[in-house]
């Protein structure tokens, strides 16, 4: 019984940090229409940047700053934020497909670098990071379920900000940019100032979400920012419905718990000749999950509720 | 140097011949094709099969024509695996992109290009496995062009940079001397005008598919005569491809041809500082570097 619990916490953990990211990939597609083929690297970026500054001093790598856990995660987003803030002021102004390409580009590029670089963790990764609060909490199951907490609660003030903000005027500016930046343009705003700050701040919320999935497992190694990350967060959020939260977050659990059981049932069921494939098997089941859904079902499980006027919706 | 110069021609050569049809698609469809580079990959095993299909038809077809690894029965198999392959790039076009294109989502588009890419590239590590393939195990040796500065040149490759040349020829006649090349143009301008003018924008798309297909059929089978085929082809090509399209504007087609010969170059040269290891980010570096400097490419017209 006790094994069920903790595997539960154990996918809860997860789904809830995917959850943020598919947050922050909803505030930049869904809520105003920009196409980020590489949520991995600002992801990684997050992850990285958490435990290269939170991190104990490794023998010629970069990092161990041993900062404040909060801190470093922190810094994490801050990186993230970054690498975001260069990338689409290269390519905001431009036609969309700048931007899709681009940040597939930086997904590669960082993948890379991180692969190939010692001083960064080269292919074996970083270890050497404390998780915090061990000493107080141990290393079972009560540390674990704490961890769940303290990612529950992250994911809710992620939840809440952004639905606060796609209620705020800026959140309705978001989508009069999406829906028609001409109009947008002539009532005096800047559409490629206002796409930055979303894309920015979505890649932060991805960044979050890759400092919290870095300090649950303690380590972080470019195995886990493989461009296939970027196509399961996207197929979370176009099966839960773009520009709806809840429908991330549902689409989120929904997919991650399909992924995690058709790989359980390919290595238990499938022949041993077969298990060699069980990713390229995993891979064509999601491409199609993304295809159908697209053909069949674009606006996803739970579409988005457009509110045509604040008076509207008061009645 | 030299050797990295020469190299860089002649990757060039097959970057050139697939960001042609994925920079017309780009232009007339609008919307960033990642499946594009899977093209190559659906080129590059079908004319393995086919190969494998003639040689057991007929052994004389086994011959390789010296001084080439290139064997007869491949050389028809090339042609074969064109027309396939555009048939392909139009199915997928006529199962997916142009359902998605009807509800009317453009970055719906690039995201089911994502998943296309992911459902070819996976079949096809699930039927041929996921171990390198070669169309011949002769081992063909490299001959010495000169020895200061060291130069060393396959034959194949100099086959392929003579063959991509030629297509690119022949194509550069249609489109400059017949009334399907006018419309293409006509249809690329000003899509309303031409068909107000009796152009059949839905033949034109199909055509653009084929050519498209047929050309990443090529520079796939070149690519596996001078590297070797694997079901990732299209993953390691596929932003070497779209720099190509960057680098020569989105939308031209000659762009696309010089783009490819320059970011081939860019790409080898830049080993000649970087480590080898590094050569995946490099096609990044490239675009980062045109979107800094031109972002609209070398022939690129500025459009939203």
């Amino acid at each position: 019984m006790i094994g069920i619990i903790s595997y539960l916490v154990f996918f809860a953990t997860v789904a809830s940090i995917l959850s943020i990211a598919v947050l922050g990939l909803n505030l930049q597609w869904g809520n105003t229409g920009l196409f980020n083929g590489g949520v991995v690297a600002f992801f990684g970026a997050g992850a990285y940047g958490t435990l290269i500054l939170g991190g104990t001093p490794q023998a010629g790598q970069l990092g161990g700053f041993e900062l404040p856990y909060l801190i470093a995660l922190f810094g994490g987003m801050v990186i993230a934020g970054i690498v975001a803030w260069v990338v689409g002021l290269l390519t905001l102004r431009l036609r969309h497909d700048y931007l899709a390409i681009a940040t597939f580009g930086v997904a590669v590029a960082f993948e890379n670098v991180m692969r190939n670089s010692d001083w960064l963790g080269g292919a074996q990764g970083i270890r050497g990071f404390e998780r915090p609060l061990r000493e107080a909490l141990g290393n079972g199951f009560s540390y674990n379920l704490a961890f769940f907490v303290f990612v529950l609660v992250l994911l809710i003030a992620t939840y809440v900000f952004l639905e606060r903000l796609i209620q705020s005027p800026f959140g309705r500016l978001l989508r009069a940019i999406r829906e028609d930046e001409t109009a947008a343009q002539s009532l005096g705003k800047s559409p490629s100032r206002i796409r930055l700050t979303s894309f920015v701040a979505g890649s932060v919320i991805m960044g979050l979400a890759g400092g919290l999935y870095a300090t649950f497992y303690a380590f972080i190694s470019p195995q886990d920012v493989l461009p296939i990350l970027t196509f399961q967060i996207w197929a979370m959020l176009i099966v839960g419905g773009a520009g709806n939260n809840k429908g991330a977050v549902m689409g989120t659990f929904l997919i991650w718990a399909a992924w995690t059981a058709s790989g359980w049932a390919l290595s238990r069921f499938a022949p041993l000749e077969v298990q060699l494939y069980t990713g390229s098997i995993q891979f064509v089941l999601i491409g199609f999950v993304i295809v159908g859904m697209l053909l069949w079902r674009p606006q996803g499980l739970f579409p988005e509720r457009l509110v045509v006027s604040q008076s509207a919706k008061t009645k | 140097m030299i050797q990295n110069l020469v190299d860089g021609v002649l990757v060039g050569s097959i970057l050139s011949l697939g960001a042609i049809g994925l920079t017309m698609a780009m232009h007339m469809l609008r919307f960033a094709n990642f499946s594009h580079a899977e093209l190559l990959s659906i080129g590059a095993y079908a004319a393995l099969v086919f190969d494998g299909l003639f040689k057991a038809i007929h052994p004389a077809l086994a011959q390789a024509i010296p001084p080439l690894s290139l064997t007869w029965s491949l050389s028809i198999a090339i042609l074969i695996s064109m027309a396939l392959t555009g048939l392909s790039a139009v199915l997928i076009d006529r199962l997916v992109f142009r359902r998605v294109r009807a509800k009317g989502g453009e970055l719906s588009m690039v995201f089911a290009s994502f998943g296309v890419a992911m459902i070819i590239r996976n079949i096809l590590g699930l039927i041929f496995g996921l171990n390198p393939k070669l169309y011949s195990q002769d081992i063909v040796f490299a001959i010495v062009v000169s020895r200061d500065p060291f130069l060393l040149i396959k034959p194949d490759q100099v086959f392929t940079l003579v063959a991509a040349l030629l297509i690119m020829f022949i194509l550069h006649l249609i489109l400059s001397r017949t009334t399907f090349g006018y419309s293409l143009r006509a249809v690329a301008e000003n899509p309303t005008l031409a068909q107000v003018s009796g152009i059949n924008l839905n033949r034109m798309i199909v055509l653009i598919w084929l050519i498209g297909g047929g050309l990443a059929a090529a520079a796939g089978v070149f690519y596996g005569l001078t590297n070797q085929i694997n079901p990732v082809l299209g993953r390691d090509l596929v932003l070497l491809i779209f720099a190509a399209t960057i680098v020569g504007g989105i939308g031209s087609i000659y762009g696309a041809v010089l783009g490819g010969f320059l970011v081939g170059l860019a790409s080898n040269l830049a080993l000649v500082i970087l480590p080898s290891g590094y050569s995946p980010a490099v096609p990044f570096l490239i675009i980062l570097a045109v979107l800094i400097i031109r972002p609209h490419g070398l022939f690129g017209e500025e459009r939203a």
